[in-house]
């Protein structure tokens, strides 16, 4: 029995690996036109003929060196698991910088055969190739596609299967110059007379490494032969300081150099002719002669992130409403026909209101991801970050950046959960990670009720300019935390902004699909389940212990003292509120007496350092569960009975009479609120991005100390001056 | 001919690559997409705040920051 053979697709970033690997296993997949999406190693199953073949789905890569994650990943792999063959797509339109990866790929002696991908695109533009010529120049099968219509794929898999059949060809020798080929052929004797790595790398391999001086090369050969390792790193310095003297260039330079050169050497011997003028401009420059054009860029560029924004957030209302409707109905069957008692408050409050909380968001996901894949696909998300890298790079951010900030409430009103996953598009680990740390910040939708509370009870005569500075309060927020976290805990250099702006291409509507339901499901998946039991955990600590008088009897009110869970408002059935019926008071007296109610009051000595008394400290442990149930526990606290989030006025009359409360009460609680731990939704989502929970920790303790610091501060400065 | 440093060059203008004055990941970085010495390449524009710069080499577009460009020495006609 031979185990499955195993094939490896590598490429350069937007070469079309992703769509090739799609059209061969019919998997669903994350197709994007943006350089390095793919992050994620992602498997399929090819069958035809007979044949079954795991097919691998590398990172795109322009080349092997051990700087950025996608490279190490794609090198470990290659190295390391041995596919049977890995095949190369190779952007025909592109012929020279791809080949630059295909040669390194030689070099490291993995078997080869070549995609010659987007062959259309390169008939287009004149570009003429003879496969055969450069299939005998580099020594494997060269097979032209085009992967979005699947031309060419069979001939492909049939050639591949043959290359798999007779493998261990010798990796490629290329000659570097009379400097440095006489160092590597000393250091290649060396390496081979005492076995050093030989048994995982070629041993020209290792010296060319020791020379581009690669980290994790050189950790390996320090640990395996600490003295053979640094006989090498001897030799390299001599080379290295010679080098340095004479051209002013570090060996690895040299090395580059001479690949790029190999390369024209064999594309000169006809195998490329360029039928048109090679600096003719392309549809792609012509447009955007138009988009990133200096006054017309900005406008164009505004039209659509407002676009884009108006299109989720007004189209996905109706469809979040039926989800809502559906579970406000399970709710009430729930009601109608279970025994009153707590079973009954968990179910409603904890398991139902938190699902709910999840898939109300479902709708609104589907509708931000599918546009921003349009974005993505097209190619005009780069064009976006090509424009905005200036400002965002002042704040040791990325062009990039921008998309995540603006989804997550940028403009008045977004969602932190898809704008923290909006950061894949990040090609810039350091980057990346501020921004989805700082994105929260932003005026999601579900704060904007706690603003709009506070607004309307003390600055009513303000109120559009408050909104206005709400959100300018943000934005510099954000800003300057993410300066903040770049000079400490994420601290390093900017990563280098080198990004290709691929051609704008028309996005295929499979693709995009696929794209959007990947992203989607993976939320569904992986925040339903934590979501849940955090929920329960929330409605516990709001409703246990119970009160003495109510043990044993049935909790009737309970689903109002914990009516928290709630991402998205429910439609609430409209109960009179203003009056303190004496259920009101009950709820808010079980309320203080729960855990959450406790720590509230323990907290006062502390949260009074920024205004807050017990009640605001329940309401913004609630708000954990999500931002606009501090609007909803408020009213218990301040025993309203159930207050609609949607209409808040009888709590922000009370407020206003309330002899606790102040407009500087309001202004802290504003700032707090803003600025606090973010939903737990939204720290499910960090971690997960981030690829570690520390991270979701993290923002948590360290989003609620600034929090408090800036509310503390404005709270005691305000009441020294006298406000 | 003359040698300049790629930041200082006008938009529309094309120079072929002389020098690359950086080593370590930078250089890495630009050297893998095509940029050695004798390629030829276009200054195809730049952003609005005037940074980054794009610029058209071999047959696709490339974007990079000024403080990148101060590495880049390139020849071109007067
Ligand atoms: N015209 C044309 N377009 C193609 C072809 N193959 C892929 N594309 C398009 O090229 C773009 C990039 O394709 P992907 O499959 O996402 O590229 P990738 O190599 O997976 O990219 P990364 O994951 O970013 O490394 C998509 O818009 C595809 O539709 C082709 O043969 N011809
Ligand atoms: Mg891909």
């Amino acid at each position: 029995m031979s185990k499955t053979p195993v094939i490896a697709l590598a490429g350069n970033p937007n070469s079309g690996k992703t769509t090739l690997f799609n059209s061969l296993t019919g998997a669903r997949q994350h197709v994007g036109n943006y350089p390095g999406v793919t992050v994620e190693k992602k498997e399929g199953i090819y069958s035809a003929d007979g044949v079954r073949i795991r097919i691998v789905d590398l990172p795109g890569t322009y080349s092997l060196t051990a700087y950025s994650l996608e490279e190490v990943v794609t090198r470990d792999f290659v190295v390391n698991e041995k596919p049977d063959l890995v095949i190369d797509i190779v952007d025909a339109s592109n012929l020279e910088r791809n080949l630059y990866l295909a040669v390194q790929f030689l070099e490291l002696g993995a078997p080869l055969c070549i995609a010659l991908n987007m062959v259309d695109v390169a008939e287009a533009r004149g570009i003429e190739i003879d496969m055969d010529r450069l299939s005998r120049h580099l020594g494997v099968p060269v097979v032209p596609t085009v992967a979005r219509t699947g031309r060419g794929k069979r001939a492909l898999m049939e050639t591949a299967v043959k290359a798999m059949a007779h493998k261990g060809q010798a990796p490629l020798r290329i000659s570097y110059g009379d400097d440095l080929d006489g160092a590597i052929s000393e250091m290649e004797k060396e390496i081979l007379k005492n076995a050093f790595l030989t048994q995982t790398y070629p041993p020209r391999w290792i010296a060319l490494k020791y020379l581009e001086n690669d980290q994790q090369i050189l950790s390996k050969g320090r640990a395996a032969h600490p003295e053979v390792s640094k006989h090498l790193e001897q030799q390299v310095r001599k080379v290295s300081d010679h080098l340095m003297a004479t051209t002013g260039n570090a060996p690895e330079a040299l090395i580059a150099d001479q690949r790029y050169g190999y390369i024209y050497s064999i594309l000169k011997q006809g195998v490329v002719v360029h039928k048109k003028a090679r600096d003719r401009l392309y549809h792609s420059d012509r447009i955007d002669k138009v988009l990133t054009h200096r006054v017309v860029g900005p406008l164009v560029m505004v039209l659509v992130i407002f676009g884009l924004y108006h299109f989720t957030f007004t189209y996905s209302k109706t469809p979040i409403a039926w989800v809502e409707y559906l579970f406000a109905w399970i709710q009430d069957m729930v009601q109608a026909f279970m025994p009153e008692g707590m079973l009954k408050s968990l179910v409603i409050s904890g398991v139902i209101d938190g699902v709910g909380g999840v898939l109300s968001f479902v709708p609104l996901l589907l509708m931000m991801f599918f546009g921003i894949a349009v974005l993505e696909d097209s190619g005009y998300l780069a064009r976006i970050a090509f424009m905005l890298d200036r400002v965002f790079s002042l704040f040791g951010l990325h062009g990039s950046s921008v998309m995540a900030y603006i989804v997550s409430g940028g403009i008045a009103g977004g969602c932190a959960v898809p704008g923290v996953m909006a950061t894949r598009t990040l090609r810039s680990p350091k980057e990346r990670l501020a921004t989805l740390l700082t994105a929260p910040f932003m005026n999601c939708g579900a704060k904007l009720p706690v603003f709009a509370l506070l607004i309307a009870a003390f600055f009513k005569e303000n109120e559009s300019v408050f909104m206005f500075a709400i959100t300018l309060v943000a934005w510099a927020g954000a800003l300057l935390v993410a300066k903040l976290l770049r000079v400490t805990v994420i601290r390093g250099a900017p990563t280098p902004f080198v990004m290709e702006l691929p051609p704008y291409r028309w996005p295929m509507l499979k693709g995009l699909l696929i794209h959007t339901w990947e992203r989607t499901w993976q939320y569904i998946k992986k925040a339903g389940t934590v979501i849940l039991a955090i929920s329960i955990l929330l409605w516990a600590m709001m409703s246990f212990p119970r009160l003495p008088e109510d043990r044993g009897t049935s909790p009737g009110f309970e689903k109002k003292a914990a009516s928290t869970s709630e991402p998205l408002p429910f439609q609430e059935d409209p109960s009179p509120s203003g009056q303190a019926l004496p259920e009101a008071r009950r709820a808010q007296r079980a309320l203080r007496h729960s855990i959450a109610g406790r720590i509230g009051v323990a907290l006062e000595g502390i949260s009074r350092l920024a205004g807050f008394d017990w009640r605001v400290n329940i309401a913004l442990i609630g708000g954990f569960a999500a931002k606009e149930v501090v609007v909803s526990t408020l009213g218990t606290a301040y025993s309203l009975g159930e207050t609609d989030v949607q209409d808040s006025t009888p709590l922000s009359e009370k407020l206003a009479e309330s002899p606790g409360w102040r407009p500087l009460t309001a202004l802290s609680l504003l700032i707090f609120t803003m600025f606090y731990a973010p939903c737990f939704i939204t720290v499910i989502s960090i971690s997960r991005e981030a690829g570690s929970w520390k991270w979701g920790a993290f923002s948590i303790l360290f989003n609620t100390t600034f929090a408090f610091l800036l509310a503390a501060a404005l709270f005691q400065i305000g009441s020294w001056l006298g406000y | 001919m003359r040698r300049i440093l790629m930041r200082q060059m006008k938009d529309n203008q094309s120079g072929t690559i002389v020098n690359i004055k950086a080593n370590g990941e930078l250089g890495r970085r630009i050297r893998d997409m095509g940029l050695v010495p004798g390629t030829p390449i276009k200054i195809q524009g730049r952003a609005p705040l005037y940074d980054p710069v794009a610029l058209k080499v071999l047959n696709f577009t490339l974007t990079l920051r000024n403080r990148e460009a101060d590495f880049i020495v390139v020849e071109v006609d007067e």
